[in-house]
């Protein structure tokens, strides 16, 4: 059944008359999506063809799923509409805000996660500034490449977009059960932690693959995680051991800040927990490997 | 980006904090100039980026404009922790009774804002969080609800402040908090915040980093950028668009994606301790699309960093297609011969993923004695660590 994500779920897209909205639509319908509709006030009422498939534009969230029964919003607007975008879909209540927008002000997400708590956090946001989810086989929403790998028994949680490919690219013959990429910004919806707790319930996965860069102390607070609640192995990657202090290193959230926030802290505390870390992507693979030999 | 101590107090200035008067001086002239308009007893301080100034001889006292002049004179020029300083920002004294800590910060673990306040202040912050834990008050805050001035009557109960001064540090906490949001800033320090003699109350120092991706709303912000320390490589790259930090090695890097990139100088920098301790020279993510124009870009500030002797070029097609970003790199140094910066230096170049193999015999087909294709990251890492350490 994957995490999250299933077959079952049913997406609108919060952009989808944009460009990458448009783009990455197609692509999502391509891969399978059960894709129901778009939002956008300004054309409620039309719809869009996406080579055969015509898609309804409502004008809010909260329409949208009263039409369609949609349970997953993917939202593509610009970084200065974002937060809007996002507080309608947690006014809609809807279960599951995707929020792919890059460059999201750190007011604006702290805005809407704060607003979400005090709304009950009915809604799971994931990013933003991320590739999105996908459960391989079943259902994609965001950016991710469908075709990379095929369903399997790996559940996969990532701040990069590109290291999370990479990775599954590198398995692509065990399969994958959900890849979560949470996001590179300093705030994000869905932490290492909620992916843990979420694919140590699952029973379609047997062992869990976590990436993590420099920045911040989720990693950290992950391993006291996975000590404490998580019985599957883990393998773990960090990557910036090499970034120097002070220097933003291309995801906003990606910056060491005097001594904290170092690959090597990140490291030691997962390793300190059991996890086995991989030096390279294709290392941390080869753990992995190792672990579903021998099942 | 973190500002510098004179655009805080002008920030603190117009967002109407207390703050003394001041101003800052690049030359002992215009040094001159703002000691004259202020009059009296002065304080000059370089403007540097680093902590530890007083101790690096960067504050002195100064009677009087030729004083002054004297005092800039001996500071402007001067290194401090490496940092030249460009700046004196002069300002007047102030007569300190007590010495306070206020500050509001980003608090990435709880996904909120955090203000830290002491009566402990004007040292250093998490020493006095270490030795007396009881003297330094943490309190969330809701980032909706944000510091009205029964939220910042709490912080300065809990706090301790004097009674004497707590109605104005919960004008200054109420101010802070506006000043904050409003400039979109990830955290605004002030150590000291200080009373005087008279018992009033004075912001003394500042230190503040902003949102860049706020800047969209903060054309203003633009402009605070000091040019002078901004690397020209890095600056080049920003007018393409790209993001691009330069380092100290001799490996260029070029690859797609923020996390590849980083993992890319990680096995760089193991490869090049089996390579007489090469390293990477720069991080340049070209993004998602990785089009020719992009990819020639890239190449063309890579290339022009005099250190780099070998280039690694690490992409995974994951929406892009490797086909694609292999004709790219073709194009790419076409492009640069044109443009008559013909390339000289050895690409390594590591494709995978969406159509990896037409993307491979693309490179192959091109005969380009400059390209070579090693089809694992971690054996192409240490082709070019190889080739940089020979130095070819």
């Amino acid at each position: 059944m994957a995490i999250w994500l299933t077959k079952d779920s049913k997406v609108i897209v919060q952009g989808m008359t944009g460009s990458e909205g448009m783009k990455h639509t197609r692509r999502m319908l391509a891969a399978g999506t059960t894709v129901v509709g778009g939002v956008n006030p300004r054309k409620a009422g039309t719809t869009v063809d996406f080579d055969g498939t015509e898609l309804p534009v409502f004008a809010s969230v909260a329409d949208a799923m009263k039409e369609t029964g949609a349970d997953v919003t993917v939202i593509f607007v610009p970084p200065q509409f974002t937060k809007g975008a996002v507080v309608e879909a947690i006014d809609a209540e809807i279960p599951l805000a995707v929020v792919i927008t890059e460059g999201v002000p750190v007011h604006d997400t702290a805005s809407f996660w704060a607003y979400n708590v005090a709304k009950g956090a009915k809604t799971r946001i994931i990013g933003p500034n991320c590739p999105g989810i996908a459960s391989p086989g079943a259902s994609n929403a965001g950016i991710i490449p469908a075709d990379i790998t095929g369903t399997g028994r790996i559940g996969l949680v990532s701040k990069s977009g590109t290291l999370t490919y990479q990775m599954m690219y590198e398995l692509r013959d065990i399969g994958f059960s959900t890849c979560v990429g949470i996001g590179g910004d300093p705030i994000i919806g869905t932490t290492h932690i909620d992916a843990l707790a979420a694919f140590e319930a699952d029973p379609e996965t047997d062992a869990i693959v976590m990436i993590g860069e420099i920045g911040g102390d989720a990693e950290e607070r992950a391993a006291d995680f996975i000590k404490a609640n998580v019985t599957k192995p883990v393998v773990g990657y960090i990557a910036g051991f090499t970034a120097p202090p002070g220097k933003t290193m291309g995801h906003a959230g990606a910056i060491i800040s005097g001594s904290a926030g170092t690959a090597e802290a990140k490291k030691e505390a997962l390793e300190a927990v059991g996890v086995k870390v991989g030096k390279t992507p294709t290392e941390t693979a080869k753990l992995m490997r190792e672990i579903m030999s021998g099942r | 980006m973190d500002l510098y101590e004179y655009q805080g107090r002008d920030l603190f200035e117009r967002h109407g904090l207390p703050v003394l008067a001041g101003g800052v001086a690049t030359t002992p002239e215009e040094a001159r100039a703002i000691a004259e308009r202020l009059g009296g007893r002065v304080v000059v301080k370089a403007q540097v980026k680093v902590g530890g100034r007083g101790k690096a001889g960067g504050v002195k006292l100064a009677e009087g404009a030729e004083e002054t002049v004297a005092r800039a004179t001996d500071i402007l020029g001067m290194d401090i922790k490496g940092h030249t300083v460009h700046k004196v920002m002069i300002t007047v004294t102030a007569d300190v009774a007590e010495e306070y800590y206020f500050s509001y910060l980003l608090d990435r673990a709880n996904r909120t804002f955090l203000c830290i306040a002491s009566v402990a202040g004007g040292m250093d912050i998490e020493q006095v969080a270490a030795d007396t834990p009881d003297k330094v008050v943490k309190a969330p805050i809701d980032a909706v609800k944000g510091v009205d001035e029964a939220k910042a009557r709490e912080i300065v109960a809990a706090a301790g402040f004097p009674a004497e001064v707590a109605d104005q540090v919960v004008e200054v906490a109420v101010g802070l908090w506006q000043a904050f949001v409003a400039e979109d800033a990830t955290l605004v320090e002030v150590n000291p915040l200080a009373k005087t003699g008279e018992g009033k109350l004075l912001l003394l120092d500042a230190k503040i980093t902003l949102d860049e991706n706020a800047g969209f709303r903060h054309p203003d912000h633009e402009a605070l950028v000091d040019q002078a320390t901004v690397d020209p490589l890095e600056q080049a790259a920003k007018e393409k668009d790209l993001n691009y930090v330069k380092l100290d090695g001799e490996v260029g890097i070029i690859g797609n994606g923020a996390g590849l990139v980083m993992s890319t100088l990680d096995v760089v920098a193991y490869a090049g301790e089996r390579h007489g301790g090469v390293k990477p020279a720069n991080f340049l993510d070209i993004g998602g699309g990785a089009s020719a124009e992009v990819m020639a870009n890239g190449l063309e500030i890579v290339l022009s960093d005099p250190s780099v002797r070998s280039v690694f070029v690490n992409v995974f097609g994951g929406i892009t297609a490797c086909d694609a970003v292999a004709n790219g790199i073709v194009q790419a140094l076409a492009l640069l011969e044109q443009r008559g910066e013909k390339a000289t230096k050895p690409l390594v170049v590591r494709l995978d993923g969406n159509n990896a193999e037409a993307g491979r015999a693309i490179l192959d087909g091109a005969n380009n004695p400059l390209i070579q294709r090693v089809d694992t990251m971690d054996g192409a890492a240490e082709r070019a660590a190889e080739l940089a350490a020979a130095g070819v």
